[in-house]
C-alpha cells in the first residue's frame, strides 16, 4: 500500500475493471435475454439490446394463473422478514443473557450454540424433516419460519459486540431503578445499531436464498419461496430462457437492493467472521 | 439456597435466553442426535421402523453409487478450491489499495455472493448452453468450438465448477481482503526501506502474515465444496449419466425420493465424519505453514 507510481496504480485498476466485467456481465446478460421475444433467443449473434424489446416474458409471468409468481415473491418476502425479526430478537436476547448474567452452565450453552454452527446443516436435514412431520408442519409457513428462530451465527456476533459496550452507561442506569429489560430495550439495542444491521442483513439473505430446506419441506406450488418456485420453473419449460431469466432478474432484485443499501454492514460482517479464525 | 432475588434473576436468565435456547435444542441439537439413532434403523416412515444396526452404513459404504458421489465432490472439491483461492487472493491483492472507486469494484466483485443459488445456476446454464449460450458464441469468435457443458459428461462438472467459483470468489476475497487490511503498513515500508520490490514484498510480508486468513477461507471453502448441492440440482440433477451425482444429492434423492431415512442419515453422517477429518487434518498441518503474530 503507501502511495503507489503512476503506472502501478493504472495497471492496477485496469486489470480490476477487466475482471470486474466478468462478474457483471452475466447479469446484464440476464436482464438483456428477460428483455427477449421467445422466437430471437437463439439467434446468432447474441443482441445485447434486444431488438426489439420485449416484456412478454414479465406479463406472462404475472398473469398466468398456473406461475404463481406473485405468489413466490410474497412468501419469500413474509419468510425471509418473519425469519429476520426472530432471528434478531432472539440472538440479542440470548448474547444479552450471555453477556449480563452469570449463572451456572453459561460457558456449556454457549459452546452448545456455537457447535451448532460447525456441524453442517445437511447432517440434520433427514432427522428435521421426520421431526416436522410428527409436528404436523410440512408444507406451510411454520416449516420455513419456525425452525429458523434460533441463529448461533447472530448470536455469536452480537455476544462478541456486547462484551465491547462501556459498561458506565449502564451502571448509571441501575442506580436510577432501571430494570434489565430496560436496559437492553434502551440502552443496549439502540447501542448496537450498526451490528444488528449487520445481524439482519445476514440473516435475510440467508432466508432469501435458502433452497435446500423449501426443497424439502415444501410441496404446494402456492407455499414456494423465489428460488423453489424458480427451479420448479426450470424444470417445467426448460429452453424458455427469456422467462426463467425473467424470474431470476425479479428474485435478484431485492437482494441488489438489500446489497447496495446495506453494503457496509455485509462486508464488516464478513470481515468479523474471517477475523476470528 | 434461592431466595426471591435468586428466583427472580433465573426468570429473567430463563426470559432472555429461552426463545433462542429452546429452538436451538429442538430443531437443532435434538435433529443431530436423532440423526444418529436414526442412521441405525430401516425406516421409510410409512411402516414402523426397525432397528438394523450399523447396516446402513455397510449398505452406503458398499453402494458403488456413493462411491460414484463421493469421488464426484472430490473431483468437484480438486478443480474448485484452488480456483477459487487463488482467484480470491489475486483480486484481494489488488483491490487493497486505496485508489478511488475501489469500493465500487469490490461491490461488483461481491454481487454473486448474494445473488441466491438458483439464479446463479439457472444463469450459468444458460450462458453455457450449447443452443444460443453466450460463451460458446464468444469462444467462436476466437474460432474456438465450444464444448457441450453441462450436456456433455465431460465438462458437465467444470461447468458447476465454473459457476462455483464465479459466484463465491467475492466471499472468500472479502475475508482475504480484511486480513489483508489488517496487516501493518509500517511492515511494508520496512521492506521498502530495505529495498524490496513489489514481488518480494508480497512474498516475504503479504503472504505470511495472511496465512492465518487463508487457512481460514481454505477450511470455509473445503466445508462448503463437501456439501455442493444447490448448483448441482438446478443446473444438472446429478447428470448426464451421473456425471455429476454428489454425496449431498445422493442423500436428497435417499430420503425425499426413495423414502430411505435410515440410509440418507447415515451417508450424510459419513459426509460429516470425512469433513471433520480433512478439517482435523488441515488445522493439524497448519502449524507447518501458518504464521500468527505474537
Amino acid at each position: 500500500m503507501g502511495i503507489e507510481p503512476k503506472w502501478v496504480a493504472a495497471t492496477r485498476i485496469t486489470i480490476i475493471a477487466l475482471g470486474s466485467i466478468i462478474f457483471l456481465f452475466p447479469f446484464v446478460w440476464m436482464i438483456s435475454t428477460s428483455l427477449t421475444a421467445g422466437s430471437e433467443l437463439f439467434k446468432l449473434p447474441p443482441q445485447l439490446i434486444p431488438d426489439p424489446v420485449d416484456g412478454s416474458a414479465y406479463v406472462k409471468l404475472f398473469a398466468d394463473p398456473s406461475l404463481p409468481l406473485g405468489r413466490w415473491v410474497i412468501n419469500s418476502i413474509v419468510v425471509s422478514v418473519s425469519v429476520m425479526i426472530l432471528q434478531v430478537l432472539t440472538s440479542a436476547m440470548a448474547a444479552y443473557a450471555f453477556t449480563r448474567f452469570s449463572f451456572r452452565g453459561r460457558g456449556v450453552i454457549f459452546v452448545l450454540f456455537l457447535a451448532t454452527l460447525m456441524v453442517p446443516f445437511q447432517v440434520m436435514v433427514v432427522p428435521l424433516f421426520i421431526e416436522l412431520r410428527y409436528l404436523g408442519m410440512l408444507d406451510s409457513y411454520a416449516a420455513l419460519i419456525i425452525p429458523e428462530i434460533a441463529m448461533p451465527f447472530g448470536v455469536f456476533l452480537l455476544h462478541q459486540a456486547f462484551l465491547q459496550l462501556p459498561r458506565e452507561l449502564e451502571e448509571a442506569a441501575f442506580v436510577d431503578g432501571a430494570g434489565h429489560i430496560r436496559v437492553f430495550t434502551q440502552l443496549v439495542l439502540p447501542l448496537s445499531k450498526p451490528i444488528i444491521a449487520t445481524v439482519a442483513v445476514f440473516s435475510f439473505m440467508g432466508s432469501w436464498n435458502n433452497f435446500l430446506w423449501p426443497l424439502v419441506v415444501i410441496n404446494s406450488p402456492d407455499l414456494m419461496t423465489l428460488p423453489l418456485g424458480l427451479s420448479s420453473l426450470s424444470s417445467r419449460f426448460v429452453t424458455d430462457w427469456n422467462l426463467l431469466l425473467a424470474g431470476a432478474t425479479i428474485s435478484v432484485l431485492p437482494i441488489v437492493a438489500v446489497f447496495l443499501f446495506a453494503q457496509r454492514y455485509i462486508l464488516q460482517g464478513v470481515a468479523m467472521s474471517g477475523l476470528k479464525g | 439456597m434461592v431466595g426471591d432475588r435468586g428466583w427472580k434473576k433465573l426468570g429473567l436468565i430463563a426470559l432472555f435466553l429461552l426463545p433462542a435456547f429452546l429452538p436451538l435444542i429442538m430443531f437443532r441439537l435434538f435433529p443431530m442426535l436423532a440423526s444418529l439413532w436414526v442412521s441405525l434403523l430401516e425406516w421409510n416412515l410409512l411402516k414402523p421402523w426397525e432397528f438394523i444396526g450399523l447396516q446402513n452404513y455397510e449398505t452406503v459404504l458398499t453402494d458403488p453409487q456413493f462411491h460414484k458421489a463421493l469421488l464426484n465432490t472430490l473431483y468437484y472439491m480438486v478443480g474448485y478450491l484452488p480456483l477459487v483461492l487463488v482467484g480470491a487472493l489475486s483480486v484481494a491483492l489488488l483491490l487493497n489499495s486505496k485508489l478511488k472507486g475501489i469500493a465500487f469494484f469490490r461491490g461488483i466483485y461481491f454481487l454473486p455472493v448474494v445473488t441466491s443459488w438458483v439464479v446463479v445456476a439457472l444463469l450459468w446454464k444458460w450462458l453455457l448452453s450449447p443452443e444460443g449460450g453466450f460463451v460458446n458464441y464468444a469462444l467462436g469468435i476466437f474460432g474456438i468450438d465450444g464444448p457441450g457443458w453441462w450436456t456433455d459428461p465431460t465438462w458437465a462438472m467444470p461447468s458447476i465448477i465454473l459457476a462455483s467459483v464465479w459466484k463465491d470468489l467475492g466471499f472468500n476475497m472479502l475475508i482475504l481482503l480484511a486480513g489483508l487490511q489488517s496487516i501493518p503498513e509500517q511492515l511494508y515500508e520496512a521492506a521498502r526501506i530495505d529495498g524490496a520490490g513489489i514481488w518480494r514484498r508480497i512474498r516475504s510480508v503479504t503472504l505470511p502474515l495472511l496465512t492465518p486468513s487463508i487457512l481460514f477461507v481454505t477450511i470455509l471453502a473445503m466445508i462448503g465444496a463437501f456439501q455442493v448441492f444447490d448448483q448441482v440440482y438446478v443446473m444438472t440433477e446429478g447428470g448426464p449419466a451421473g456425471a455429476t451425482t454428489v454425496v449431498m444429492e445422493q442423500v436428497v434423492k435417499k430420503a425425499f425420493k426413495y423414502g430411505l431415512m435410515g440410509e440418507a442419515s447415515a451417508m450424510s453422517w459419513i459426509l460429516f465424519a470425512i469433513i471433520l477429518t480433512f478439517t482435523v487434518l488441515q488445522l493439524k498441518f497448519q502449524k507447518k505453514w501458518v504464521h500468527y503474530g505474537d
